[in-house]
C-alpha cells in the first residue's frame, strides 16, 4: 500500500514540475516556437539582460512586493496585538473583517477596488488614478490577512507569564513587547511576511484591475505579451527566477535542519 | 492605555479597502451606467449568464474532487515521512507557486496545442493528434494543476498533526486497516478537507485566465465574462452586478462548508 503511494506521490510531483520542465527547456531553444526544440543556445539569457524593459517591469514588482510586504507585517502585527487582547464580539466581527479578502475570489477584490478607485476619480474629477499608489493599496489590502493569520496563532501560543515577568523586572509596555513578545511571535512574522511577499511578487487578477498605463508589473504584463507571440527572453528570465528561488529555498532547509538539530543536542545534553 | 485601539489603523484601513469596496460593488450594481439612475435591470440581465455560471461552477465541483482524490494521498504520504523529508517535500509543492500561473499555463499550452508537443510527437510516429486542447477537459486540467497544491497543503497539516497513538489505541480495539482509515483518520483530517476545498474551489470558479487559454470560446467561464465587462466591452455596471452574485454564491458555499467544521476562526488551516 505504502510502495503504491509512494509511486503516486512521485507521479504528483512529475505533474507539479512538467511545465517547469517545458519553460526551461525552452529558454535554451534557438528557434522561437516553445513546442519544437531547434537547438540549445544561451541567446535568450543574452537578450534578457540586454531589455532594459523587461529588467525594469521586474523591478516594479519588487519595488511592490517589498513596500506592501513591508507595510503589511508592521501593520497587521501590530494589530494582532490589539486583536488578540480583543474578547467577544468585536474579536469575531474583526476577524470576519479579516477573512473577507481571504474568502473573496480574487477576480471580486480586484473588481471592488478598481470600482472604489473610479468612483473616488469621479468625484475629485481625475480621469484616472490608477498607478503606482492603487496598486501598493491593492497589495497591502488582499497582505494583510496573510500577517493576522500567521502572527495570531503564535500570540496564542505565547505563555502570558512571559510578558508579566519582562513588566515585574521593570519593562515598560513597550519595552514588553520589543524585548519578549517581538522575540516570542518572530516565527509567526517571518512566515506571513514571506507569504505576503511570494503572494505581491506573482499576483497577476488583483493587480491586473488596479493598474494603470503608468506603473506596470510583470505579471500584468505577461498578460499582455500572451495576445502578441511571446518573446522566449520571458522564460530564460522565469528560468532564472526559478533557480534563485531553489537556491534560497534550499538554504532555508539546511539553516532550519542545523538548527533542529542543535535544538535536539541541547535538550540531550540539558538532561 | 488599552491594547486593543493598537489595531485601529488595520481596521480603519480594512473597512476603507474591503468594506466601502464591497460598498461601492453594490451601488454599480444597482445604477444604470449611463444615467446613474437607481435600476434592477443589471440584476435581470444576469439572468442571460446562468449557463454560464453553471458550467463555471460545474467545472470547479469536479477539479476540486479531483484535487481532492489525488491530494489526499499524496498529503497522506508526506506526512507520514521523517520530519526532514516532510519539509523537502512542503517546499517542494510550494516551489512551482512561485513562478507565474500565466507562464505556467502557457507551458500546457505549448503541451496540449493541436500543434504543441504531445501532438508533434503522435505524428512522429505515425498517430493520428489528439484534441487535447479547447475543451472542458483541458480546463479541468489547468484548474486542477494550479490549485492542486491548495488542496494538499493544509490536508497535510492537518493529517500530520494526527496524534499516532489514536491510531494505536483503534489497532488494539480492533480496528482493521480500513477501519482505522475511515473511523479515526478520515474524520478527524475534515478540517484540512473542508479548507482544502474551499482553497481549490473559491479559485477555480473564478479564474478568467485558464479557460481562455485552455478553453474555446463555447467554454467561457464566469470570470471570463467579468474580465470582459471591465477591459473590452466596458460597461462596469453589469460586471459589478456580475461579480455582486459570484460573491454572495461563494459565500453561501463557504458558508455551508464551513458547517461541517465548528472550528474557532483562528484554528483555520493556514499554509
Amino acid at each position: 500500500m505504502r510502495r503504491i503511494n509512494r509511486i503516486f506521490t512521485v507521479i504528483v510531483f512529475f505533474f507539479l514540475y512538467i511545465p517547469m520542465i517545458i519553460l526551461a527547456v525552452a529558454s535554451f531553444n534557438k528557434g522561437t516556437d516553445i513546442a519544437v526544440f531547434q537547438g540549445f543556445t544561451f541567446n535568450q539569457y543574452k537578450e534578457l539582460f540586454r531589455d532594459s524593459n523587461l529588467l525594469r517591469l521586474l523591478g516594479n514588482s519588487l519595488i511592490i512586493a517589498v513596500i506592501s510586504s513591508a507595510v503589511a507585517t508592521v501593520l497587521g502585527t501590530v494589530a494582532s496585538v490589539g486583536i488578540h487582547s480583543m474578547r467577544g464580539r468585536m474579536r469575531s466581527a474583526v476577524m470576519g473583517l479579516t477573512n473577507i479578502p481571504m474568502t473573496n475570489p480574487d477576480i471580486v477584490t480586484g473588481v471592488s477596488l478598481a470600482l472604489l478607485f473610479a468612483f473616488v476619480g469621479v468625484l475629485l474629477r481625475i480621469n484616472s488614478v490608477l498607478g503606482f499608489w492603487t496598486l501598493l493599496i491593492a497589495h497591502i489590502t488582499f497582505s494583510l490577512p496573510y500577517i493576522i493569520l500567521n502572527v495570531m496563532p503564535k500570540l496564542s501560543q505565547m505563555d502570558p507569564d512571559l510578558k508579566e515577568a519582562a513588566l515585574d523586572l521593570g519593562c515598560t509596555p513597550v519595552q514588553a513587547f520589543f524585548k519578549v513578545i517581538l522575540h516570542e511571535i518572530m516565527p509567526g512574522i517571518i512566515s506571513g511576511a514571506l507569504m505576503a511577499f511570494t503572494m505581491s511578487l506573482d499576483d497577476f487578477v488583483i493587480s491586473y484591475f488596479v493598474t494603470g498605463s503608468g506603473f506596470v508589473t510583470l505579471p500584468v504584463e505577461i498578460y499582455s505579451y500572451t495576445k502578441k507571440p511571446i518573446q522566449p527572453k520571458v522564460y530564460a528570465m522565469f528560468t532564472l527566477i526559478f533557480v534563485t528561488i531553489l537556491l534560497l529555498m534550499v538554504a532555508m532547509n539546511l539553516l532550519q535542519a542545523r538548527d533542529t538539530s542543535k535544538k535536539l543536542r541541547r535538550k540531550e545534553a540539558s538532561r | 492605555m488599552k491594547r486593543k485601539w493598537l489595531s485601529g489603523p488595520y481596521v480603519l484601513w480594512m473597512v476603507l479597502f474591503t468594506l466601502i469596496p464591497l460598498g461601492v460593488v453594490f451601488y454599480y450594481a444597482l445604477t444604470d451606467s449611463m444615467t446613474g439612475e437607481f435600476t434592477l435591470s443589471n440584476l435581470a440581465h444576469i439572468a442571460d449568464y446562468w449557463p454560464i455560471f453553471l458550467r463555471s461552477i460545474w467545472l470547479s465541483i469536479i477539479a476540486t474532487l479531483i484535487c481532492l482524490l489525488i491530494g489526499y494521498p499524496v498529503a497522506y504520504f508526506i506526512a507520514h515521512c521523517k520530519p526532514s523529508t516532510q519539509r523537502l517535500l512542503q517546499m517542494m509543492i510550494m516551489l512551482p507557486m512561485c513562478i507565474s500561473f500565466l507562464l505556467r499555463t502557457l507551458a500546457w499550452v505549448a503541451l496540449l496545442e493541436d500543434t504543441g508537443i504531445i501532438n508533434n510527437f503522435l505524428t512522429s510516429i505515425g498517430l493520428n493528434p489528439l484534441p487535447l486542447i479547447r475543451n472542458n477537459g483541458a480546463v479541468i486540467l489547468g484548474m486542477v494543476y494550479n490549485y492542486l497544491p491548495y488542496m494538499i497543503l493544509p490536508l497535510f497539516t492537518v493529517l500530520m498533526k494526527i496524534d499516532p497513538r489514536l491510531i494505536e489505541a483503534a489497532e488494539d480495539l480492533g480496528c482493521n486497516s480500513r477501519q482505522v482509515f475511515s473511523r479515526v483518520i478520515l474524520p478527524l483530517s475534515v478540517p484540512g478537507i473542508v479548507s482544502g476545498i474551499t482553497m481549490v474551489f473559491v479559485p477555480a470558479v473564478s479564474t478568467f485566465y485558464i479557460s481562455q487559454k485552455l478553453g474555446s470560446p463555447g467554454t467561457i467561464l464566469i470570470g471570463d465574462v467579468i474580465e470582459s465587462q471591465f477591459k473590452a466591452a466596458y460597461n462596469p455596471n453589469l460586471g459589478a452586478a456580475l461579480s455582486l452574485v459570484l460573491m454572495v454564491l461563494i459565500f453561501v458555499c463557504v458558508g455551508v462548508m464551513n458547517r461541517f467544521t465548528n472550528d474557532e476562526e483562528e484554528s483555520m488551516v493556514t499554509l
